[in-house]
């Protein structure tokens, strides 16, 4: 009897996102009138789409054990240096060179990358807590972004016609009434599925967060996997900055300001916990659509800013709660099975 | 000897420094092929040092070895395992988060191009655990695995290329059941018959008799001796790993133990392990005043977890404690303090410094509330106190504000005697006192503890080393898988009841 009503919660537990989610649809829809209209559904996927492909570099950091606190300050940086380019191009020497817009997003995601890079370096050479190592990071890319302009907005951003530097913000339209967003975000979680289950790549970021010094004697380099997944995190990172500039069509230092949290947030929320060693894609998706529903349902019932960050508070520490809960019942279920075969 | 085809593997003349100690000194050993070559030797005579060259964790400081007449040189881990070298370690080296298979093929992965093949690891895992008679669902999660399943796991894993030549087993049984354990011996002769040769490492004597072929005996980092398991007894064993040279000093008692009052007294003592089954299983033990009561027994018996209940570490144990004649009820560690018990915790580093404080901190650090007036610290007392200790316990300190680290390992564990005696306890619960200090400085500590005893302190030793516990101990009990399985004083005291006591609670055999 007892059996039966453990494995009744952990079925209800494991997927409690899920039901979370449908939940808050369910309750949304009642509470604010216009919420299950096309447009506003447009506007959740959006938003969804720049929490989920942030958290989805998220999720790899977090599963072998660390943090990354930089890329809401990568989103700003990359959102500076791309406005930059295609506003005033890059001068060197007295020359000014406009790239275009298909090399600037290249440029932008190698950027991503080397800021991952140098996380994980600090990280696994200069042997920082990730922690410090990606809060560091952060500061400096803010500033760095500051410093791009002066503080100063890169606004309307078109670029121009003679130098071929413009359709930017076809990464900030809707292709097929969609926004484009929520494709890349399509295409970068399939391809972070494929990269977390189906490679062995994939094992060995699991293996790594699961226990580093089993991972290290079994002749994994846990290093370059840590440094992997902090550079998989700038990628996701400086899509956004370049994404979010492009809906905008504008470049503002400050942008990305707090993301991080909210990827942290929505990872969390999808199963993947801060201890390491485990965590899905498809539960980071999850995540983040409540995430997005969460903040966009509370707008639209005019709720307080103040109040929507007290909830968001108290939406994570329950998040965690429950994924403690959760592997404390998994633990016990397992101990009561090793008995009853003793 | 370098291309006998009988020997596996040759390891001539090894040497493994670390900083401070030598673990290996110029250690030959054969590995006979198709043999359990059984590895002995007491805590520190350094078994694991040299499965750990072998298996390429680590590396020689001098020395070398040989495979099939050639010179091989194992750089690390991976190295070793493509010569067909294998370890199962003490303490398991499994992914608990993942599954069997996953586990299995990690870092032998099986791919259909650039992706994993599931379905070949799934069936390749049922396959390798049918062939270890352990049929476990491929993708059940490690981490819910009995331990007796898991080492099978982790067996599967050296199994997966089908190249293994030597497989290297530390401590093996120290977690399985009697039942387990039958399983595994069965298991390892079938490998044998595979063509595998196994190292095996362990302390349980009877289990070594069963199993091994050959035995070789390491002691304080040389080799001792080697034979075959059929031509030797287990005394012979015994007598070669503890040695008949070096003794420890044995001191004269003054204080008429015959006639002393019982200090502490423990009744029927039961701590549950998690799981099932008793870490310590109806112990009952008596504590007279003056007394160096000894403690000995493996890992695993149950020692340091008879400490932590008097200490009341333990609230789920059961049983009865009489503490200078009336019933003690036990609640926390400094309710116990405050009592009159002090331990000396096992652990150094990890249980008994206080690294980033200096030394006068770490030694008074138990007895600071005893230097207050009012809210405040009264400092010179303090230090008068802990003057008093360096000049009592003759620790070497230039200056007692310097870092606790700047002492020599023997003189730290000095300073952690000191704060259980700045407590100004009745009972004083040494665990593993002389563990990870020199010779100079061991004998300076058994010093103290004769000296305090002769004072009136009544202290409980516990030690796995045969020499020092039997030269410091009037009388000495031995626990076994958590019974306490002999009291030993005076003539009956030998190196042999000792050591069959200590494995007499495992019920793997006879007992002695």
């Amino acid at each position: 009897m007892k059996k039966n009503n453990n494995q009744l919660m952990m079925t209800l537990l494991k997927g409690r996102t899920f039901i979370v989610l449908i939940l808050l649809v369910i309750f949304f829809s009642f509470a604010a009138s216009s919420f299950l209209q096309v447009n506003t559904l447009t506007m959740v996927a959006k938003h969804v789409a720049l929490y989920g492909i942030l958290a989805l570099g998220m999720t790899f950091v977090i599963i072998t054990g660390g943090i990354d606190l930089s890329v809401g300050s990568v989103v700003g940086l990359v959102g500076m240096l791309a406005g930059g380019l295609i506003q005033e191009g890059l001068t060197i020497g007295g020359k000014t060179i406009y790239f275009s817009v298909p090399a600037v997003v290249v440029l932008m995601l190698l950027v991503g990358c080397l800021i991952g890079l140098i996380n994980g370096l600090i990280i696994t050479k200069l042997k920082v807590a990730a922690f410090i190592a990606t809060l560091g990071t952060m500061y400096i890319c803010r500033g760095l972004a500051n410093l791009r302009s002066n503080g100063a907005t890169f606004s309307k951003i078109a670029g121009y016609e003679g130098l071929g530097n413009t359709g930017l913000k076809a990464l900030g339209s809707n292709w097929l009434g969609i926004p484009a967003g929520v494709y890349i975000f399509a295409i970068l979680a399939i391809l972070a599925a494929v990269l977390l289950k189906r490679t062995d790549t994939g094992w060995h970021i699991l293996a790594v967060g699961g226990n580093e010094k089993s991972a290290r004697l079994s002749g994994i380099k846990a290093d370059r996997v840590k440094i992997l997944v902090y550079m998989i995190s700038g990628f996701c990172a400086a899509w956004i900055g370049l994404i979010n500039t492009a809906q905008l069509a504008a470049a503002h230092p400050a942008s990305g300001d707090g993301w991080e949290m909210n990827a942290i947030a929505a990872t969390v929320l999808g199963g993947t916990s801060m201890a390491g060693g485990s965590g899905t894609i498809l539960g980071t998706i999850v995540g983040a659509f409540v995430i997005g529903v969460i903040n966009d349902g509370m707008t639209m019932c005019g709720v307080s800013e103040f109040w929507q960050k007290i909830i968001r508070g108290l939406v994570i520490i329950l998040a965690v709660v429950i994924d403690q809960t959760q592997r404390n019942l998994q633990a016990k279920m397992a101990l009561q099975a090793r008995n009853e075969l003793k | 000897m370098f291309d006998d085809p009988n020997v596996v593997l040759h390891c001539e003349k090894i040497d493994k420094i670390y900083p401070g100690t030598k673990a290996l000194d110029q250690v030959s050993f054969d590995l006979l092929k198709g043999k359990v070559n059984v590895l002995i030797g007491e805590n520190g005579a350094g078994k694991s040092t040299l499965m750990k060259m072998i298996a390429g964790i680590e590396q020689p400081s001098a020395g070398k070895m040989y495979m099939d007449g050639e010179e091989v040189y194992f750089k690390d881990t991976n190295a070793a395992r493509a010569k067909g070298i294998g370890i199962i370690h003490q303490e398991l080296s499994l992914f608990q988060n993942l599954t069997v298979y996953q586990n299995i093929f990690m870092c032998h992965e099986k791919k259909k191009g650039m992706f994993l093949d599931d379905k070949k690891h799934v069936e390749g895992a049922k396959k390798i655990m049918q062939r270890l008679e352990h049929e476990i669902a491929p993708d059940t999660l490690v981490g819910d695995l009995r331990v007796g399943q898991q080492q099978m796991v982790e067996i599967a894993r050296n199994l997966v290329e089908d190249d293994l030549r030597v497989l290297i087993m530390d401590e093996p049984t120290s977690s399985l059941s009697a039942a387990e354990v039958k399983v595994l011996f069965k298991i390892m002769r079938e490998l044998l018959e595979q063509g595998i040769s196994i190292v095996y490492i362990s302390h349980r004597l009877e289990e070594i008799m069963e199993i091994g072929d050959h035995v070789t005996i390491l002691r304080d980092g040389k080799y001792v001796a080697d034979a075959d398991v059929k031509d030797v007894s287990l005394s012979w064993i015994v007598e070669n790993m503890v040695g008949k040279n070096t003794q420890y000093h044995r001191f004269e008692r003054s204080i008429d133990l015959d006639h002393a009052e019982k200090v502490l007294e423990v009744n029927h003592l039961y701590l549950p392990k998690t799981g099932g089954g008793w870490l310590l299983d109806d112990v009952s033990m008596y504590l007279k005043k003056g007394e160096v009561l000894g403690i000995y027994g493996l890992l695993g018996a149950g020692r340091s977890e008879l400490f932590e209940c008097l200490m009341g570490m333990r609230p789920e144990h059961t049983g009865e404690v009489i503490y200078q004649g009336k019933p003690m009820k036990i609640n926390s560690i400094a309710e116990q303090i405050s009592e009159g018990l002090a331990l000396v915790p096992e652990d150094r580093q990890r249980q008994g410094l206080v690294q980033s404080l200096d030394i006068c901190k770490n030694a008074s650090l138990a007895s600071l509330r005893s230097f207050r007036k009012g809210f405040l610290m009264n400092y010179a007392a303090e230090e008068k106190a802990v003057d008093e200790q360096i000049n009592d316990l003759h620790i070497k300190v230039a200056d007692k504000h310097l870092p606790i680290l700047s002492l020599s390992g023997g003189n730290q564990q000095k300073v952690v005697i000191a704060k259980g005696l700045m407590t100004n306890p009745t009972v004083l619960l040494m665990d593993e006192p002389s563990r990870g200090i020199d010779i100079g400085a061991k004998t300076e500590v058994f010093e103290i503890i004769h000296e305090f005893s002769e004072r009136g302190l009544s202290i409980i030793v516990i030690s796995s080393e045969l020499k020092e516990i039997m030269a410091i101990a009037d009388r000495i009990y031995v626990l076994s898988n958590g019974k306490c399985t002999a009291e030993l004083s005076g003539e009956d005291i030998t190196e042999d009841k000792l050591v069959r006591a200590s494995y007499a609670g495992l019920g793997t055999g006879k007992s002695a």
